[in-house]
């Protein structure tokens, strides 16, 4: 048994170095509960930010479409060539192109634009605004006559739950075409087969939930980004901080989020 | 302690003008951050055309003090009174309006990095609707920049450039929507000698042509003395002594007398 420290004697039961991470939990859960509210009480009304809206999401789509590109290439193709074997061995080899595009179109398209789209932008706003705060630019703004909550929180928090989606979408038609692909390295498929095979078996209700969803997971990726560096603590520590725990939370959060769609999809006798 | 320079009433003192109307009244306030009591009671005024200068140790709450009058942090106790107005009772709408009139410089300069020095300057311009169009912009942003003699970095990213340089960019951001009051938070620090003096004459220059009020704050004696009409020495988190810079030199109060050694 390790030994019992002695308690101080000015704090009998709590220490201050160890925090109870059921506090902190809550003290931050009512923080972004509280920063949420922010966005949806200033985030619509004037001024609007349109330019800068237009700035993010040029930055946050566009920058993003290399890595969303290529990941979902490599996914679509990776898929393809493991199910096969075992749809050989079935016997079921025309129902490849629907199994594979059902998983890209329903989860791996939506998860891996999440992911990719949290490391890649969640971090860099984290940074960013952790740095603007921590070098008084936000302060600064302010100063200038500019809210500086409209003009960086809520046009990254929009153009993240708008450009999401798109990419999404992006990544579902590079993941499907890199299943053609796959099929085609082994034996021959047309498109038109293809696409009339996957899209003849698709319904509105298993598509929409996966589109739904998106949004959310943009929003949740803005939402994250800009909290923890909004509020990063000062010195250059807060900037690594603010960068690193937005990836981690809005990884974390896109997974959840995940669940919670298929259970409401569920529950509406979507799946 | 008391002081030997006895607070002078703001009537009595001899520049610039006794008549002159006030621009800027701090009626004691206070500020604290959990157990640390920045500020006590402090109280200040400021009347147009003048140049007043806080001096007081690392610490000793004089950021606090200006952010507090620019409405960025809100006193637990007293009243700010700029050009009229009470700002901790104004609205969004009309605290921006109130800010266009004031120019705050950053101690640490605030410039924004990921523009460049010229979308720095187009930066308050623009958001407080000031230049009609794109060639009336150009002239603004140029005029600004030769002000504080650095044409030649329009371009640049505040990153690219030095210390001294970075500094008087701020203060061109500063100066480009023409303020009535001006608010400089330690305009010389770090700053080599040669480059602290240009600061200096470039705050009596800016004074001169806008006609506008400073309140500078500085522990560089020598800027202090270039540039103050009065100073108002912090300590403690009050107004400890208060007088012209000639007054408080020939001051014998030890707390005083530190600062001028
Ligand atoms: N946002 C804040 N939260 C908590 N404490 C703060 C905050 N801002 C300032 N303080 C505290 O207020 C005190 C005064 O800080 P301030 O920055 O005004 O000093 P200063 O007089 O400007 O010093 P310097 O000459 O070094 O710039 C410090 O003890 C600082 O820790
Ligand atoms: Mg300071």
């Amino acid at each position: 048994m390790p030994p019992v420290l002695p308690t101080p004697p000015c704090c009998p039961l709590i220490s201050p170095a160890t925090p109870m991470p059921a506090s902190t939990f809550f003290t931050e859960f009512r923080a972004m509960t509280g920063f949420t509210g922010r966005f949806f009480r200033e985030g619509f009304r004037p001024r609007y930010e349109w330019l800068e809206l237009l700035n993010q999401c040029y930055a946050i789509g566009y920058q993003s479409l290399p890595l969303v590109g290529i990941t979902s290439f490599i996914m679509g193709l990776v898929l393809t060539l493991r199910l096969r074997p075992t749809m050989v061995q079935f016997g079921a080899t025309s129902w490849i192109p629907v199994m594979v595009g059902l998983t890209i179109i329903q989860e791996l398209g939506p998860i891996i634009t999440g992911l990719m789209v949290a490391g890649k932008v969640g971090s860099s706003i984290g940074a960013e605004l952790g740095s603007m705060r921590v070098s008084e630019q936000i302060d600064a703004m302010e100063v200038s006559g500019t809210n500086p909550f409209k003009y960086l929180v809520v046009t990254r928090i929009l153009a993240a739950t708008l450009m999401v989606p798109i990419l999404t979408l992006l990544a579902d038609a590079v993941g499907l075409g890199a299943c053609y692909l796959g099929i085609n390295l082994q034996g021959v498929t047309s498109v038109a087969l293809f696409t009339n095979n996957i899209l003849g078996r698709l319904t509105f209700g298993e598509v929409l939930p996966a589109v739904v969803k998106t949004f959310f997971f943009g929003f949740a990726i803005g939402l994250i980004g800009c909290y923890k560096g909004y509020h990063a603590s000062k010195g250059t520590q807060g900037v690594g901080v603010a960068a690193n725990s937005a990836v981690v939370l809005s990884s974390l959060m896109i997974f959840l989020l995940d669940l919670v769609a298929v259970g409401v999809s569920t529950a509406f006798g979507l799946i | 302690m008391e002081s030997t320079v006895p607070p002078a009433p703001a009537a009595a003192l001899p520049t610039p003008a006794p008549a002159a109307e006030v621009v800027l009244t701090v009626a004691g306030i206070s500020k604290s951050f959990g157990d640390n009591h920045v500020l006590k009671d402090f109280s200040l005024t400021l009347r147009r055309g003048e140049n007043v200068v806080v001096l007081g140790k690392s610490g000793s709450g004089k950021s606090v003090l200006i952010k507090c009058i620019i409405g960025l942090l809100k006193p637990d106790a007293g009243t700010i009174t700029v050009l009229g107005q009470p700002v901790a009772t104004l609205s969004h709408v009309a605290l921006d309006a109130l800010r266009a009139k004031v120019g705050f410089l950053f101690q640490s300069n605030a410039l924004y990095d990921s523009m460049t020095v010229r979308e720095n300057l187009l930066f308050p311009l623009r958001r407080h609707w000031l230049a009609d169009h794109q060639g009336q912009e150009d002239q603004l942003v140029l005029q600004a920049l030769d002000d504080v003699g650095l044409p030649q970095t329009i371009d640049q990213l505040p990153a690219e450039l030095s210390g001294g340089q970075r500094k008087r960019i701020a203060l061109a951001r500063t100066l480009i929507v023409p303020p009535e009051i001006i608010l400089y938070d330690e305009p010389t620090t770090g700053l080599d000698p040669v480059t602290a003096r240009e600061i200096d004459q470039l705050i009596r220059h800016v004074q001169q042509k806008y006609h506008a009020s400073s309140l500078i704050i500085s522990h560089d004696m020598s800027c202090v003395r270039l540039t103050s009409d009065r100073v108002i020495l912090l300590s403690e988190g009050r107004s400890y002594a208060e007088g012209t810079y000639a007054e408080l030199l020939a001051s014998t109060d030890p707390i005083v007398h530190a600062f001028f050694e």
